[in-house]
């Protein structure tokens, strides 16, 4: 029941520009994500990923708008945004002796009174999605004492306990090995394909970003430079441009590969 | 230490105990907390100058409640001096002691969770400058003594504790919002600012200085029924609206993006419960003065038996933070007999070798 009775929404970004100071660190953006598909935003550090994120969130303040299903959120109620959308960011913060059950149930509060204690079906969608990511026995430990692996799964639990239609997800890999990377990205993938949730993400690994997401974005210097199915968006004049990188794009059955050349 | 982490060196300490309580657990502490506060209470009525025990206390009282209800008089209670005693000087100042020392606690724990810093205490944000500097301000200069039913000096100490943290809170608003650093450090700007005010007066009227110097050490000694009347609405109605943002302390643990992210204004949260920590703060400070300690240890003594999670930790605070400030009182009363030490040296001296205790024993068992 619980995480299946979402649907993911359309996410339009139109003219998003934001700046920090006098730095504008993004200009003009339009980029947009159907309901129940995968854009990954890839880019150079300090391209403005994590921001373009925070503004969709309303964590930052922009010009232009951000549309969840038609809908400006920037007008919508915060808890109701929340129930529509849910965030994990590239470095949660991490609280300290709070068992990871407690953590994920932090998850249901845009679905509850913020002063009440949570119901048992809050309890229920907690465990289920427990389940589901495969912390349901680490659900008594304490957040802070699991692996790198595991409290990436535990914070994209919580997440999911919102019942979002849209994810955004910050750099969900940064921390993991490749092993480790790939059953979150995989995990991702099943819930974008059993729910038709839509996920926005920023990923900085790029043959990931291109086997996973069925669109990718480039970002450059705040701006869109291309944005597209993974084999027109990955080309190596592209990384030239770019990231000022020498490498080759190598096509696989599962997308283009970046292979780095010294 | 930095001031905003939400990770802290403290806490890393629990880390290695990875199974987190059982559920049970909770509620176990919470009921042991209460009986320790009533048995604290008890104790805090029985043992004085003239000793009342409590079976003929309980009978005293039960026998009032009956009397007053129209029922039959209960027989074994104390005698006319015993009752005086106990309803005229024991029962007030031991209730003002728990309403002070669960007031403290509760606002100490919710400054701590609302800056995720357990340096927080509830004098952080200038309550007590502020107190210190109107108290000293009405010892020095004014004629009269009383305002209607209330002495001047506690009126004095509520309304320089709120305009301490109500210059802290525009000081910081203005200077960056309602991040929780900003407001730390225009708290800091703003205490250090009437502190040296309040030193200025002091140094001025040295002939006040023992009144002064007795009020900033607080003081329980002269506890009426009017000072009970004076706090419980202010206390009452701040505690209770602590009690009720637990939950969302507890969403605020994740800092201010996640909490957000979550459907939380951050800044409306921290505001309410600052206010209503402050209001209770200023409430206990105006009827007992500068009580330190409590504030910033029950918490950490709740999360030690509790864990960290705000909605059981002010509770549990509350209860510890009562029952603690009546033994000390206890203890203040009884040591130098007739004469009392000041309550704010009984509770570093009892407190912190049991903190530093309950450190000790933390630390052993990783």
């Amino acid at each position: 029941m619980t995480t299946a009775t979402t649907t993911g929404a359309r996410v339009e970004i139109i003219d998003l520009s934001a700046s920090y100071g006098r730095t504008r660190v993004l200009d003009g953006v339009r980029l947009t994500v159907e309901p129940g598909g995968w854009l990954a935003v890839i880019g150079p550090n300090g391209s403005g990923k994590s921001t373009l994120l925070r503004c969709a969130l309303g964590l930052h303040t922009h010009d232009g708008m951000v549309r969840i299903d038609g809908v400006p959120a920037a007008g919508m109620p915060r808890r109701e945004r929340a129930r529509q959308v849910a965030y994990a960011p590239q470095s949660p913060v991490l609280p300290e002796a709070v068992s990871t059950r407690d953590y994920v149930l932090l998850g249901r509060t845009p679905h509850r009174a913020l002063l009440a204690a949570p119901r048992a079906s809050d309890r229920r969608v907690v465990a289920d999605v427990m389940e589901r990511l495969e912390i349901g026995d680490l659900a008594d430990r304490q957040l802070r004492t699991l692996s790198g692996g595991e409290q990436q799964r535990a914070v994209l639990a919580r997440a999911l306990a919102q019942q979002p239609r849209v994810l955004l997800l910050d750099e969900p890999t940064a921390a993991l090995d490749l092993g480790h990377a790939q059953q979150v990205l995989d995990l991702v993938d099943g819930l974008r394909r059993q729910d038709g949730l839509t996920v926005l993400s920023s990923l900085h690994d790029l043959t990931l970003a291109g086997q996973y997401a069925d669109r990718l974005a480039l970002l450059s210097a705040g701006r869109v430079a291309a944005e597209g199915p993974p084999d027109e968006v990955l080309t190596a004049a592209a990384l030239r441009t770019h990231y000022g990188a020498r490498a080759e794009v190598v096509r696989g059955p599962d997308g283009p590969a970046v292979l780095p050349v010294r | 230490m930095t001031v905003t982490t939400g990770s802290t060196r403290a806490g890393e300490a629990h880390v290695d105990r990875v199974r987190v309580r059982s559920r049970r657990r909770p509620a176990l502490v919470l009921g042991g907390a209460l009986l320790a506060l009533v048995a604290a209470v008890l104790a805090g009525i029985w043992v004085g100058a003239f000793p009342l025990p409590p079976g003929a206390v309980v009978l005293t009282l039960v026998d009032r409640v009956a009397t007053a209800l129209g029922g039959g008089h209960v027989s074994g209670g104390l005698d006319a001096t015993g009752t005086a005693v106990l309803l005229q000087l024991r029962l007030p100042r031991v209730l003002l002691a728990v309403l002070v020392g669960a007031g403290l606690a509760v606002s100490g724990a919710a400054f701590q969770g609302v800056f995720r810093n357990p340096l927080a205490d509830p004098y952080l944000l200038g309550a007590a400058a502020g107190a210190g500097l109107g108290a000293t301000l009405v010892i020095a200069y004014s004629p009269a003594q009383e305002i209607g039913p209330f002495g001047i000096v506690p009126l004095a100490a509520f309304a320089g504790a709120l305009v301490g943290v109500g210059c802290a809170l525009a000081l910081g608003t203005a200077a960056g919002g309602s991040q929780s650093a900003t407001l730390l450090l225009a708290g800091i700007a703003v205490a250090s600012f009437l502190a040296a005010g309040q030193t200025l007066v002091q140094q001025q009227n040295t002939e006040d200085l023992r009144e002064v110097y007795g009020w900033l050490l607080g003081q329980l000694g002269r506890s009426q029924w009017s000072d009970v009347g004076m706090v419980l609405p202010y206390l009452g109605a701040a505690v209770v609206v602590l009690l009720l943002c637990g939950r969302a302390l507890d969403v605020l643990a994740v800092g201010d993006d996640e909490a957000s992210s979550l459907g939380v204004h951050p800044g409306r949260v921290r505001l309410l419960v600052i206010l209503a920590a402050s209001l209770a703060t200023a409430s206990a400070v105006a009827v007992s003065g500068l009580i330190g300690f409590v504030g910033l240890v029950v918490p950490h003594i709740a999360r030690r038996l509790i864990g960290s999670s705000y909605h059981l930790v002010l509770p549990a605070s509350l209860l510890i933070g009562g029952a603690f400030l009546v033994l000390c009182d206890l203890v203040a009363r009884v040591v130098l007999s007739p004469a009392e030490l000041p309550i704010g040296v009984v509770t570093a001296f009892i407190g912190a070798p049991f903190f530093a205790g309950l450190l000790w024993v933390g630390a052993r068992r990783r």
